[in-house]
Order: structure tokens, then C-alpha cells, then sequence
């Protein structure tokens, strides 16, 4: 046997885009591969190993009853357990499903949806275990999940900025593509990780890293608002890949919630 | 006689999660299932409402290992419901941008996927220890569809630059013609891939494939052409519904492709594109298919790494062309004004032909969507030649009869996590 710590990558629902992030890292794979056992990882491998495992990254979430259970086992198999993604550490796009109706969701999609068993609600992994750390993004950024790793592997608690995109533009000398172009941007409320991508191909930032820390969501969607962005469209704003990260899910709730008492 | 069970509970290297059941009845098989554990995430229903201008940012979201394909069939599908016409330009910065996801998927797949089936690895990385430098190169060639990804996308996996009309923004003509020395190794490391893995051994297995890809006259088919099958119909993609159909089948409770009138299974994907396109690939593609002397069309599932070899000798000299000739599209987006329509477009995935219909209003939401992706057309393929290959696998030895199996499963490079249509299978124990 090797001494070498094992990891696990573990899939929910989801795209498989994070964990591809993994593989994307080619300059850097074989040399985590060479660091660590991979011991579980279905996309990469038929080498299946039991746990414990060291390190465990999740993607997705959870949305089955099936998974339910499965989370709680990997999570008594698991040493660190590192949520990757929007999918894991906030529900994912499928989230959406939970300010629906999902029996007409599955109604909609499927002709026969009594073949189909999924929960009401997509939910985060820290819903339902205990998660040692979270890294952002849809998908994650793959040097930040190499450091991330490398990080648990020397022992150290892995630390990832929590400041906005926003800050990153400046630092980047993007030009603001709300002062400049009157767009629409969650740059300002959401977490940096990806660069301040969006900003610099001349669109805003649509918050796929989710909620940054202390985020002033009111101000920003009351600027929205002021600028002539119906009150719908600036809650669909916040309810995509993160919809369901607190911060967003309150703030889209509030604004709901005050236009039913307006009208 | 005795009755044998053989289940593969969790399918490894393939795009998403599955498993595999077959029950036998002495030697013939009784049941055969793909099974497919993806939870349901009901795309389909979670676009109605959203504004159109976010349909190519969500539906990427449906598969990370092929979002460009989503972004590309539903940008066409609304540019057409909303009467847009884009620009040869950015239509060619579009083709530009899938040659970057084939790269990047075929590479994949070819390499760290497939390759160590046929020489007896569990992974890429294991491969890795004996064949450093055929992996090396697969890797840089995943990383070059990778870089222009990134270039025209701002990121590789969930580009954001797709836009309906066009592109945020153009890329500079410097940005591409960085791209370009790596791009000439890159169209070397192609051919090399190609001649090493027809020197693989393919077990002699055909398949009475009805073969179905998108077809164009002067184009290698990709964003977009009529529907071709390899029974002789040029079908226009608004047909598609009224030709193919999603239907329940008895033994299964997944969502199978069919066609319509005759209940017909049908392959789509690398082996269909090159064996009804291939006038149509590059001259060097054609040139090595040549040298490597291997008759088209081709019905034997295991050789579809070949075609995905061909397709990257392809891709990458169009993408060069692409390249050398290019100059920023002005503007990068069509301007638009809503109206109320419906409309569909298809293009080819990696993986096959991905086909979106969507209804949108005049306020520019979308009313109703339809997604149709290519392992949900392949998957009762791939089931009716398990049945077939099963007589080649089975032996006493368990294990190797259900790595057997896989292996022809993991031919088709199916990507389960476009789940926007399967079925949470239920097993059934007697
Ligand atoms: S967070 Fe985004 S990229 Fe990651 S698995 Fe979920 S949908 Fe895919
Ligand atoms: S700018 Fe915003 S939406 Fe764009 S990639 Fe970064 S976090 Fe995601």
C-alpha cells in the first residue's frame, strides 16, 4: 500500500464541470497525481478504492434522496471534506426548482413522471454535513482548487480571497462597465476567484462565485432598480447559478416580498 | 438453464454517472440496461421566464465537458426565432470556438478516456508511467482546445463571450495569432494521435448502424447543415421532431431516441460525422485516413477513436485557417428586438447532433424549451450493441466480462451528465 494521502472526487447532480477543472489542470495533474492516491474519482479512473479518505472534493447537490444518504456515508469516510462549486456550496442552477413548483417541473419535462424520484429542493452539501472548506465558482477556478489541495497536503488551512470582483477590476484597470455602459453588474456583491472575467469582454458580472463577504445587496439592487431594471428581472438576476447562497436567496426574497406588498 | 446476473454498478471514465444490467438466461441475454443515476436538474423547466439573453449562460450549465455545444445550438435556435441574421465573421469566430471544445473533448476522450482500454490501463495517469510522452502530448493538445477556449471565451469550461447575436467581444487579431505556433505542433500531434491509435487492435465487431449527422455542402459539418443518414434522406432540422422521436421503451424506463415512423435505433457522433462527411474533411485528414487504409463508412463502434483522430486533424486546420485569415468582426453582436416565435437549430456536439427548440415572447422571454442531447439519441444504440457485443465479452471471469462491457460503452464517449433527459432508473430485482 502507499503512504500517499488518498483523494476522492464524489459527484452529485451537477455538470461535471468542476471536477473536469481537475483534469484541465494539465500542467499540473500528473504532478498532484504524483502527490496524492486517487482513490475514487469515476471520470478519471476504474481504479476504485474504498475509504477513509484524506481529502474528499464534492461536486453538486444534492437533489435525490439517494444522495442524501450518500453525502452522510463519504462524509464518515472523510477526513477534509472540500465542497467545489455553486452546485455544492449553494444548490447550482437547479436550485431554481425550489421557489417552483417540482411537480410541475418534472410534469414538463417527462412524460412519465412517476418514473422520476428527486426531491423538491436542490440543496447545498453543508446542508448536510459538516463541510471543511468551500470553493466557489461555476465552475471553480482550477489554480484555485491545485492551491487549495496542495494547501490541505502541507497541513495548512486553505484560505481563498473573499473580496469582491468588483475590487478585482480595479486592480485589473477594467474599465466599469456600469459607470462607462449603464450594464447591469454583480461584481460588486459577488466573489472575486475568476479574474473579473466577465467585465473585461464588455458584459457584467452575472455572479456565478456567488455572494462575496458583507455584500450590500440593497444598495445594488436598489440602484438597479433606479437605473429602470424591472423589479423581476433584477430578482432573476440574483437567482441563477447561486440563487439559493443565503445573501442572494434573502435578497431576491425580500424584493419578492415587497413587491406582493406593493401591488 | 442458469440464470446470471452481470452489473457494473458504477460506470468509470465516462461523463456523468451510470451503470450497466444485464440479465442472462443461460447464454442468451434477457435484459440489457444503461442505466443512468444523474439525477434529474430539469433544465427544460427551469429556463421558462428567463430572458432569452441568458438561455446560452444556462444551458452551458447542462454539461461541463461540452458547453459550447449548448451555448452554440441555442444561440442559433433564438437568433432564428428573432429573425437575426449574424455576419460571415462571426459565424466564423463561432467555428472557431467549437474546433476549441472538439480539441479539447476529443483530446480528452482519446487520451485519458479511451486509450487505456485499448492498452489495458485502469487511467490515463496509470497510462501515464508507460506512455509519457503519448500522454503528454494529449494533454497539451486538451490544453491548446483549452487556450482558445479561454481566448474566445474568457474561461474553458462555461465560456462567458457567447452571446445571442454574436459575441460580448471580439477577440484582437494578436491574441489569435499567438495561438498559432502551437496550433502548427498541435496539427502534428494530430496526425501522430491518428496513426497511433489505428495501430491499436479493434476487436472485428460491426454494427447495422443507421448512421445520422448533420451534413452541409461546402463545410465539414458543425454549426450547422441538414440532418444526413446513412439510409440516403437530407432532412431539414425543422423536420427533426416529425423524423426522431423520444419514446419509452418496454424493458427500460429511459427516454430512448428512435426514429419516428419506424422505431428505428440510430447512431450519431464522430463515427456517423466522418463516415457521411468524409469529402468534406480537411485534405491532411483525408490524407491520413488514406494512409491508415481503413474503409468509410465505418460500423465497427470501437474504431470511433479513429474518427475522433480524423476530427482533430480536421479541426485543427480549420481552426489555423480560421486563424491566419482573421480580423476582428465588427460589430461582434447583431443588434435585435424581440418578437414573439418559435424556432430550432441543431449543431454537432463532440459527441453528436444536440437539437434545441425554443419558444420565446415578445418580451423576450422564453416560453418553452426542448433540448434533445446526443447521448440521449445514442443511448438505445448503445444498449441494442451491448446485446451484440455480449457474446464477445462473457467470459467466467467476472470481472473481465463487465470491463469488457465498459469497454465498448466508454466507445461513444457518452456524456451522462446531460441529463436533461434521462431517467432516474429504478432497478428491478426478481
Ligand atoms: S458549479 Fe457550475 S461548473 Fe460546477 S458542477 Fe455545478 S454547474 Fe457545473
Ligand atoms: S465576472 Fe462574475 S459571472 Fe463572470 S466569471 Fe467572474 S464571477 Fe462569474
Amino acid at each position: 500500500m502507499s503512504s500517499k494521502p488518498t483523494l476522492g472526487v464524489f459527484k452529485f447532480a451537477s455538470c461535471d464541470g468542476c471536477q473536469l477543472s481537475l483534469l484541465a489542470a494539465e500542467d499540473h495533474l500528473l504532478g498532484v497525481a504524483a502527490e496524492v492516491e486517487i482513490a475514487y474519482f469515476l471520470e478519471a479512473t476504474s481504479h476504485i478504492q474504498p475509504g477513509p479518505y484524506d481529502i474528499a472534493l464534492i461536486e453538486g447537490s444534492i437533489i435525490t434522496s439517494h444522495d442524501a444518504e450518500r453525502i452522510q456515508q463519504i462524509r464518515r469516510d472523510s477526513k477534509f471534506l472540500i465542497t467545489i462549486g455553486a452546485c455544492a456550496t449553494s444548490g447550482g442552477i437547479q436550485a431554481l426548482r425550489n421557489w417552483a413548483d417540482c411537480n410541475e417541473f418534472v410534469r414538463s419535462v417527462y412524460a412519465t413522471p412517476d418514473y422520476i424520484s428527486t426531491l423538491a429542493t436542490s440543496t447545498a452539501i453543508a446542508d448536510h454535513v459538516q463541510v471543511d472548506f468551500e470553493l466557489r465558482g461555476c465552475p471553480i477556478n482550477q489554480y484555485q482548487l491545485i492551491e487549495v489541495i496542495q494547501s490541505v497536503l502541507a497541513g495548512r488551512r486553505p484560505r481563498t480571497p473573499v473580496h469582491s470582483v468588483c475590487l478585482d477590476c480595479k486592480r485589473r484597470g477594467t474599465v466599469c462597465v456600469m459607470v462607462a455602459q449603464g450594464t447591469t453588474c454583480l461584481g460588486p456583491v459577488t466573489q472575486a476567484g475568476c479574474g473579473a472575467i466577465c467585465p473585461t469582454y464588455n458584459r457584467g458580472c452575472y455572479g456565478c462565485y456567488g455572494p462575496a463577504a458583507q455584500p450590500n445587496l440593497v444598495s445594488l439592487t436598489g440602484q438597479f432598480e433606479s437605473s429602470g431594471v424591472p423589479r423581476e428581472q433584477v430578482v432573476d438576476s440574483l437567482r441563477n447559478f447561486n440563487g439559493y447562497a443565503p445573501e442572494f436567496r434573502a435578497e431576491s426574497e425580500r424584493l419578492e416580498a415587497s413587491r406582493e406588498s406593493t401591488t | 438453464m442458469t440464470e446470471r446476473t452481470i452489473k457494473v454498478t458504477a460506470l468509470t471514465r465516462v461523463e456523468g454517472e451510470g451503470g450497466l444490467y444485464i440479465k442472462m438466461q443461460g447464454d442468451a441475454v434477457e435484459d440489457i440496461r444503461l442505466e443512468i443515476y444523474e439525477p434529474p436538474r430539469l433544465f427544460e423547466a427551469l429556463l421558462r421566464g428567463r430572458a432569452l439573453e441568458e438561455v446560452p449562460d444556462i444551458t452551458a450549465r447542462i454539461c461541463g465537458i461540452c458547453p459550447v455545444a449548448y451555448q452554440m445550438s441555442s444561440v442559433h435556435a433564438l437568433e432564428a426565432a428573432l429573425d437575426v441574421t449574424i455576419t460571415p465573421e462571426i459565424r466564423q469566430l463561432r467555428r472557431l470556438l467549437y474546433c476549441g471544445e472538439w480539441i479539447e473533448s476529443h483530446a480528452l476522450h482519446v487520451y485519458l478516456l479511451n486509450a487505456p482500454d485499448f492498452l489495458g490501463f485502469e487511467s490515463g495517469l496509470e497510462m501515464a508511467e508507460q506512455f509519457p510522452d503519448e500522454v503528454n502530448r494529449g494533454l497539451r493538445m486538451k490544453k491548446h482546445g483549452n487556450q482558445l477556449l479561454e481566448v474566445l471565451g474568457g474561461r474553458a469550461i462555461h465560456p462567458i463571450n457567447v452571446a445571442v447575436g454574436g459575441f460580448y467581444r471580439a477577440p484582437r487579431r494578436d491574441n489569435l495569432q499567438t495561438l498559432i505556433a502551437d496550433f502548427e505542433w498541435g496539427l502534428e500531434a494530430a496526425i501522430e494521435t491518428t496513426r497511433w491509435v489505428a495501430g491499436f487492435n479493434y476487436p472485428d465487431f460491426t454494427c447495422d448502424y443507421q448512421l445520422v449527422s448533420l451534413s452541409h455542402d461546402e463545410e465539414y459539418p458543425m454549426n450547422e447543415g441538414r440532418i444526413a443518414t446513412s439510409i440516403g434522406e437530407s432532412i431539414a432540422v425543422a423536420d427533426y421532431e416529425s423524423e426522431f422521436e423520444e419514446r419509452h421503451v418496454e424493458h427500460s424506463t429511459a427516454l430512448h431516441s428512435l426514429r419516428k415512423k419506424t422505431g428505428e435505433t440510430y447512431l450519431t457522433g464522430p463515427l456517423a460525422r466522418v463516415s457521411l462527411n468524409f469529402d468534406r474533411l480537411s485534405s491532411t485528414a483525408r490524407a491520413i485516413a488514406a494512409e491508415i487504409d481503413m474503409a468509410w463508412p465505418c460500423f465497427n463502434p470501437f474504431q470511433s477513436i479513429i474518427a475522433r483522430g480524423l476530427e482533430l486533424i480536421h479541426v485543427y486546420e480549420e481552426a489555423l485557417d480560421i486563424m491566419r485569415d482573421y480580423s476582428p468582426p465588427r460589430p461582434p453582436r447583431i443588434e435585435y428586438s424581440y418578437q414573439a416565435g418559435e424556432s430550432c437549430a441543431a449543431t454537432e456536439a463532440p459527441r453528436g447532433l444536440l437539437y434545441h427548440r425554443y419558444v420565446v415572447d415578445a418580451d423576450g422571454k422564453v416560453g418553452d424549451a426542448t433540448i434533445i442531447p446526443p447521448t440521449s439519441q445514442n443511448q438505445a444504440q448503445i444498449e441494442s450493441d451491448l446485446r451484440d457485443w455480449v457474446p464477445y465479452a462473457l467470459s467466467d471471469d467476472e470481472a473481465a466480462t463487465s470491463r469488457r462491457l465498459e469497454n465498448l460503452v466508454r466507445c461513444y464517449d457518452p456524456c451522462i451528465s446531460c441529463s436533461t433527459h434521462f431517467l432516474k432508473v429504478k432497478i428491478e430485482r426478481t
